[in-house]
């Protein structure tokens, strides 16, 4: 029936168990890995063009009917997302083959980015509150070991910040989770929405609803970032990208999912304060952009700055500004990987992060420079490339609720993402050559193939946008209209 | 009894928070683990203490025992279980590489 839907977080689950078995053959692993990668976007593309004929997707588990088992529905907006993150990460597992190192490829590397992607894909997925908590300590745990793993002093005392602070986020969101079903007895999303509806959003529920959204905002680095620059300037380059690109993603997806399906009465409460706390963040986040001469984390805060971003689009909550979210959110994910991918490279080249200590690298490593070029304007949001088309609907979505000030803010930070990464482009690739060419390390074709890759991705995304928009407006109306969701998910004769 | 246990939860959080404010490292990690207990009578107490007779076992009571946070606390459990599990050997790692388990020796970029 609709046992596709449970593939994208089957098959990775699968993969990384088998991979646990190969450990000494790395090979095998990779060749494993990849084929796992291409079969879980094959699958994606398969739902997505379902979704447009049949409508959303679910899949009761054990046949126990909603609201009582647990669910998988698939919309468009996750199926997105789960698309996105299969080809970003299967670029990123190229860039690990030639980077990671065989230390970390015998330490089961790949069987924990597989377990990452499964808790990634099941939060996307899942239609219950509570599972949703599981897929995030799924994702948590592997995220806890792929920080670790090397064992170097920095990622050890980085990484108890991180876990410590993702512990306290998971306990209020179990703390959440237990007075959310004291007050209306039920965990499916689609359910809890109807009782909602029902009963009303009394201050009660509302008050509750913000506790969810101090947990999506720890996750995803909403106004509660402290932790993220220290963490995910630690690990290897390959693992920090995949942070960047997806970690804080999930954040953002659970933030909009109970939002717009669950909380959405008491709109002059909730939405304000995301709309407060998103403006801080794009604040915050600029003024780390620009205090940094470390490469490394001028890029960490531009993950901040785009998580207020996309935020904005939540916070106006108009179908147009969702467009914008969806659109941005996709193309954030590719744009981070490939910075982070560039930054790390650009870290392996010369051996330092700090951009007064680089110079003229664009005379030794012309593509490199040339891709960082391609990758400022498209964070910038300079037409054709992907980064274009989510910052116009997001800004029409302010300017249809008239919240000019979440506009002029959203917009001033897209020239300090500019000014920031100006800095680092001139510095570090304009300017006199330091490095002579017998000096020059050289650079792997593993290493510079997937920021090509990236690279072209982000090009073909700005100019074929028209071919995803049937998918993003889709996505955006069952946003918008949450009875659509609610249709799919409660009508037992699917 | 509802009131009861919630009391008790309460006074858990208090001590996982005290325990988790300290400089110690082992003491972070126990208030951790205790902060999950309280979370987890939380969400007992908020399904309902004993209210009528074991679910599932028969089909002749007037009243069942609601099930569902007796199956969330069961999961939950296992995950801070696995956490717990591995912050511990985290901290220990961490005391072997660096040799100390105080937190304000252990904070922030030594080339800042």
């Amino acid at each position: 029936m609709n046992n596709i839907v449970v593939m994208p977080m089957i098959i990775p689950l699968l993969t990384g168990i088998i991979l646990i078995f190969l450990r000494s053959h790395v090979i095998l692993q990779r060749v494993l890995g990849m084929l796992s990668i291409i079969a879980m976007t094959g699958v994606s593309i398969y739902i997505l063009k379902r979704i447009q004929l049949d409508g959303i997707l679910r899949i009761d588990f054990g046949g126990w009917l909603p609201p009582y088992g647990i669910t998988f529905v698939a919309d468009s907006f996750a199926m997105l997302l789960v698309l996105t993150t299969s080809i970003v990460t299967g670029i990123l597992l190229i860039y690990a083959f030639s980077s990671i190192g065989k230390e970390h490829e015998k330490l089961f590397f790949y069987p924990f980015v597989f377990f990452l992607i499964t808790g990634v894909n099941g939060s996307f997925l899942t239609g219950d509150l509570f599972n949703l908590f599981v897929c995030f300590e799924v994702m948590l745990l592997s995220s806890y070991v792929l920080i670790t793993l090397g064992g170097r002093k920095i990622q050890l005392v980085e990484s108890i910040k991180y876990v410590v602070i993702n512990i306290l986020s998971s306990w209020f969101f179990l703390l959440a989770i237990a007075y959310l079903y004291g007050a209306v007895g039920t965990l499916n999303m689609a359910h809890l929405s109807v009782r909602i509806a029902e009963v009303g959003q009394d201050p009660l529920l509302t008050v509750i609803s913000l506790v969810f959204l101090l947990v999506f905002s720890l996750k995803s680095g909403l106004l509660l970032y402290y932790w993220l620059p220290g963490s995910y300037s630690a690990p290897p380059t390959a693992v920090t990208a995949l942070f960047g690109a997806l970690l804080t993603k999930v954040g953002i997806y659970a933030m909009f999912r109970v939002f717009t399906l669950i909380f959405y009465h008491d709109i002059n409460v909730t939405h304000t304060i995301i709309g407060i706390m998103a403006v801080l963040t794009l604040v915050g986040g600029s003024i780390g952009a620009l205090a940094y001469k470390d490469i490394r984390q001028i890029a960490v805060y531009n993950i901040v700055i785009a998580v207020g971003f996309i935020l904005v689009g939540l916070a106006v909550s108009t179908e147009a500004a969702f467009q914008g979210s969806i659109y941005y959110l996709i193309h954030d994910m590719i744009i981070k990987a490939l910075l982070f991918l560039l930054v790390g490279t650009m870290f392996y080249l010369t051996g330092t992060a700090k951009i007064e200590k680089m110079s003229g690298l664009i005379r030794n490593y012309p593509l490199l420079g040339w891709l960082f070029f391609i990758t400022m304007i498209s964070l910038t949001g300079i037409p054709p490339l992907s980064g274009f088309i989510g910052k116009l609907y997001i800004g029409q979505g302010t300017v249809e609720t008239g919240s000019y000030i979440l506009l002029v803010i959203g917009f001033m930070s897209s020239i300090i993402v500019l000014y920031s990464l100006l800095r680092i482009f001139l510095n570090c690739f304009w300017g006199e050559t330091i490095i002579s060419e017998e000096d020059e390390v050289p650079l792997k074709k593993g290493m510079l193939i997937p920021c090509v890759l990236f690279g072209i991705l982000t090009i073909t995304l700005g100019l074929g946008a028209e071919g995803l928009s049937t998918f993003v407006q889709d996505a955006a109306h069952t946003l918008m209209n949450p009875e659509v969701y609610i249709e799919a998910v409660l009508n037992s004769n699917q | 009894m509802e009131t009861l246990i919630t009391i008790l939860a309460g006074v858990l959080v208090t001590v996982a928070v005290y325990l988790l404010l300290s400089r110690n490292l082992i003491r972070v990690i126990l208030g951790t683990a205790i902060l999950s207990h309280a979370v987890h009578l939380l969400i007992m107490t908020m399904g309902g203490l004993k209210k009528g007779s074991v679910p599932l076992l028969g089909e002749h009571a007037e009243k069942y025992t609601d099930a569902l946070p007796q199956a969330l606390i069961l999961t939950a459990i296992v995950i801070s279980f696995a956490v717990t599990a591995f912050l511990l050997v985290l901290a220990y790692r961490t005391y072997k590489e660096t040799g100390s388990d105080d937190l304000d020796t252990l904070r922030g970029f030594k080339n800042e």
